[in-house]
């Protein structure tokens, strides 16, 4: 009885995070990322480097006692990195128990799209941004370009990362 | 009707778990030593009977029927064997017989603590028990009658001993509330419950367990018990008023009818009941056994919390006492009292660390049966030789350990021993070794082991990843150290054939993946003909270190204080070159490698010039270096915590860094990896 109210609790909650994206900028591009996975949005604070990862890893960074890496979504998407400001944000997202946060230029705001105003992104571009999005949401003030969220740590990478929790 | 039994009884269950994980394991330990003796002595059958006897009679209360049918079979062997004191057996197939009922009963533990039902089918393995009885039996007819006689002495013998002379003799009538469910159980309980005060007990229905109709004839007719005891009306009456799901209690004193009850005894002694209690009295032993050593188990979770707060107080207590805000005022009743606080913080982690140490000797001699078993199984003849088993390592790590030790103990024996024939050509001697060591060398404990075994091929070790395409340099380029490393690569197997036990290709990287989780690493060394040796180096515990801060450029670096040699600035005539260009340091005519922090991660630091920074020498097992960094912070407590998981994908482990730590300020540190920046950059 009480597993089938929890679950009623999930369906509602996922029914009303549907379709609700948190937008960000990077330059002039718009991004949207699923609401589900965001768990919080902190300002830019000091971030401790670590050895021998990629370039877009940035490092660490202490959350109220939780140390989450950071990942310049920018450098990710092959942009130029510029210097961060006050207006640079962290969005923290979790993804299968796991926090990462993003840095972005600024956060703007969060949008709801209709399922009808997704398109699939199209298939001739080819490229690094094709990777990791997963639709392109119209809405009245623009296109937004939809991030897949799982796909940030690409399938290769998640694949290594299941490997090692064995 | 299951799942309102596993609601009741969930303490209960998961102390008849423990406890017959416990018996399993010990009852290992009497086979392991009846084997290695080839004898067995009147202690070690009295005691295989016990463990019997109790998980008997555990297993049937928790309704665990495979289970307590095997041991009932195995039971009445051990009796047998007990009562008429047959010495001559054959026992390599008694211990086989125990061992597959060890495996039997742990097979099922493991189904019932996953949630399902032990559903295991015992009667092989029951007629195969009953077999090798009645071929004993045969061996010795004339002792056979012995059995039954002496079975209703013994059976009886408890009840006698609590007979007492002005006790007086009660009827009670029971019934349980209504959809209360499980009747039976609920009379049991009860009949438990009430086991120190009362004696002779008969009731009926007589068989509570295996009547199916048990239940419905107490909800029809109730529970009727007639028993003696010493305790007046009211009291019983109370108790079994206050008895789980009692509904009504009409009890009756039957008054001097000493005839009557000797009557009734006659006619109503019933061995099945006699023999619940007995098995009650038996099931109390484990508690009692416990009080005796002051021992109490304390759920693991618990511990993990316990150390997380703890670990939590430490960086507070540092936020405060390192607070910037009161960093140049003079405040000496603040100090004194930080002191008192850090006195006694020190204090509290100590016990609570010590609180999760266990020995690693049980971990060490479950290997044994692995051994016996894979000996049987290739035909080889090894001993295992258990060393520092006093060796005490945390839970967790501990927990981490079992599976990666076994898996090098099962290569050792299918790969690195070789079969008795060779070793007796080879002019070895035709028992093979393992042996398996624990050290503790102060921050870490070392698990060393070493078999006396044929060694690593290099040239087929090199074959191998060619053709797997694992090779990252040219094979004359690299050391046998790094050759022997390749095994632990994923996707690397020598054997040709695959056999049970090992050389799926699937093992070794594991076992260096669950090493790494806990934060050690793994070191092969061997050679040909004389055997391998496999060094595991893990940290005693997995939370709070003694650091020594050391910043270069804006970072800031945790060094474990227990490396640290000792630290100085150089001076420039101490300072040489070798002919490749790497820096090395003179110090008392000894020479050290130099190891630039900044360079090797890549930071800016203002200070480049050895002479303008200072120099830590830290040591590890190989060696001794020094660290080149900007300067020495000062000391603090640090509690470690893992790099996070998706930063694991990269080689950040191997890099030199071994863990974070928050630091008082918030910042975080990065806790160095001496012996990792040893074998990488020196």
């Amino acid at each position: 009885m009480t597993q089938n109210n929890e679950e009623k609790v999930e369906i509602q909650e996922e029914d009303t995070q549907k379709g609700r994206y948190l937008t960000f900028k990077l330059g002039e591009e718009v991004f949207g990322l699923e609401i589900k996975y965001v768990t919080e949005i902190v300002g830019i604070q000091p971030i401790t480097n670590i050895p021998e990862v990629p370039d877009y890893v940035k490092g660490i960074i202490n959350l109220r006692g939780k140390i989450i890496p950071v990942v310049d979504v920018r450098v990710k998407f092959k942009k130029e990195p510029i210097e961060y400001n006050e207006r640079t944000c962290i969005i923290v997202i979790d993804i299968d128990d796991m926090s990462i946060g993003l840095i972005v230029d600024e956060v703007s705001e969060v949008v709801t799209i209709k399922e009808d105003d997704v398109v699939p992104p199209p298939s001739y571009k080819t490229g690094f941004q094709n990777r990791y999005i997963k639709g392109v949401g119209k809405s009245k003030d623009g296109v937004k370009l939809l991030l897949d969220c799982n796909k940030l740590l690409t399938n290769e990478e998640k694949q290594n990362i299941s490997d090692i929790e064995l | 009707m299951s799942d309102d039994f596993n609601t009741y009884s969930e303490p209960m269950l998961e102390m008849f778990m423990f406890e017959t994980n416990q018996s399993m394991e010990q009852l290992e330990e009497i086979l392991l030593n009846i084997e290695g003796n080839s004898t067995i002595t009147d202690d070690d059958i009295n005691e295989v009977f016990r463990i019997m006897h109790t998980i008997k009679g555990s297993s049937s209360m928790m309704m665990f029927n495979n289970i307590s049918k095997i041991t009932h079979s195995l039971e009445d062997l051990f009796y047998f064997i007990r009562e008429n004191k047959i010495y001559d057996l054959d026992l390599t197939r008694l211990s086989d017989l125990v061992f597959s009922t060890i495996d039997f009963i742990s097979f099922e533990i493991s189904k019932i603590e996953k949630g399902k039902d032990p559903d295991g089918d015992e009667s092989q393995l029951t007629s195969d028990i009953k077999d090798y009885l009645n071929s004993i039996k045969n061996d010795h007819p004339d002792q056979e009658i012995i059995l039954s006689e002496d079975e209703e002495d013994h059976e009886n013998f408890i009840s006698k001993e609590n007979l007492s002379q002005d006790s007086n003799e009660f009827i009670a009538k029971i019934f349980f509330e209504d959809d209360c469910k499980m009747e039976n159980m609920r009379a049991f309980t009860l009949l438990r419950d009430l086991e120190e005060i009362i004696s002779e007990v008969t009731h009926t229905p007589k068989d509570l367990f295996d009547d199916e109709e048990a239940a419905d004839k107490i909800i029809e007719d109730g529970f009727n018990m007639l028993f003696r005891s010493q305790e007046d009306y009211d009291k019983i009456l109370d108790l079994l008023e206050d008895g789980m799901f009692v509904e009504s209690v009409d009890l009756e004193e039957v008054e001097n009818e000493e005839e009557k009850s000797e009557e009734i005894k006659k006619t109503q002694v019933d061995l099945e009941e006699q023999k619940k209690k007995t098995l009650n009295e038996t099931l109390k032993n484990p508690f009692s056994l416990n009080k005796n050593k002051n021992i109490i188990s304390v759920n693991v979770e618990k511990m993990d919390m316990l150390m997380d707060l703890v670990g939590e107080i430490v960086i507070t207590e540092s936020m405060v006492t390192k607070n910037p805000e009161i960093q140049n005022l003079e405040l000496e009743n603040f100090d004194k009292a930080a002191r008192q606080l850090r006195k006694l913080n020190n204090e509290l982690q100590d016990i609570v660390m010590s609180i999760r140490m266990i020995q690693i000797g049980p971990t060490f001699h479950k290997m044994h049966r692995i051994v016996r078993d894979m000996n049987k199984q290739l035909d080889k003849n090894t001993r295992l030789e258990i060393s520092g088993e006093e060796t005490e390592v945390d839970k967790n790590i501990i927990d981490t350990l079992g599976e990666p030790l076994m898996h090098l103990i099962r290569n050792s024996l299918d790969h690195g021993i070789e079969s008795t024939e060779d070793r007796i050509a080879k002019g070895k001697d035709e028992k093979g070794l393992v042996s398996l060591d624990a050290v503790n060398t102060g921050g870490d404990v070392i698990i060393t082991i070493k078999d006396d075994g044929k060694g690593l091929n290099r040239d087929k070790l090199l074959e191998k990843a060619t053709k797997n395409n694992l090779l990252t340099k040219s094979p004359e380029d690299m050391s046998d150290k790094e050759v022997f490393s390749l095994i632990l690569l994923p996707g690397f197997s020598t054997k040709d054939d695959v056999t049970e036990y090992s050389g799926r290709g699937v093992g070794m990287d594991v076992v260096k993946k669950s090493i790494e989780k806990v934060g050690g690493n793994i070191q092969i060394e061997s050679e040909k003909d004389v055997g391998t040796t496999i060094n595991i180096k893990i940290p005693l515990t997995l939370a709070i270190i003694d650091g020594m801060k050391i910043s270069v450029g804006d970072s800031i670096f945790t060094v474990p204080t227990n490396t640290i040699k000792e630290s100085f600035k150089a001076k420039k005539e101490d300072l040489i070159k070798d002919t490749s260009g790497k820096e090395m340091i003179l110090i008392r005519e000894d020479v050290y490698p130099v190891v630039r922090l900044h360079e090797i991660f890549g930071l800016k630091s203002k200070k480049t010039s050895l002479l303008e920074g200072i120099l830590v020498m830290v040591e590890t097992e190989e060696s001794n270096y020094c660290l080149f960094a900007d300067e020495i912070l000062g000391e603090q407590q640090v509690v470690v915590k893992p790099i996070p998981a998706y930063l694991m994908q990269y080689t950040v482990k191997d890099s030199g860094v071994a863990g974070c730590a928050i630091l008082g300020n918030a910042d975080i540190s990065l806790i160095l990896d001496i012996s990792g920046i040893a074998n990488k950059y020196i």
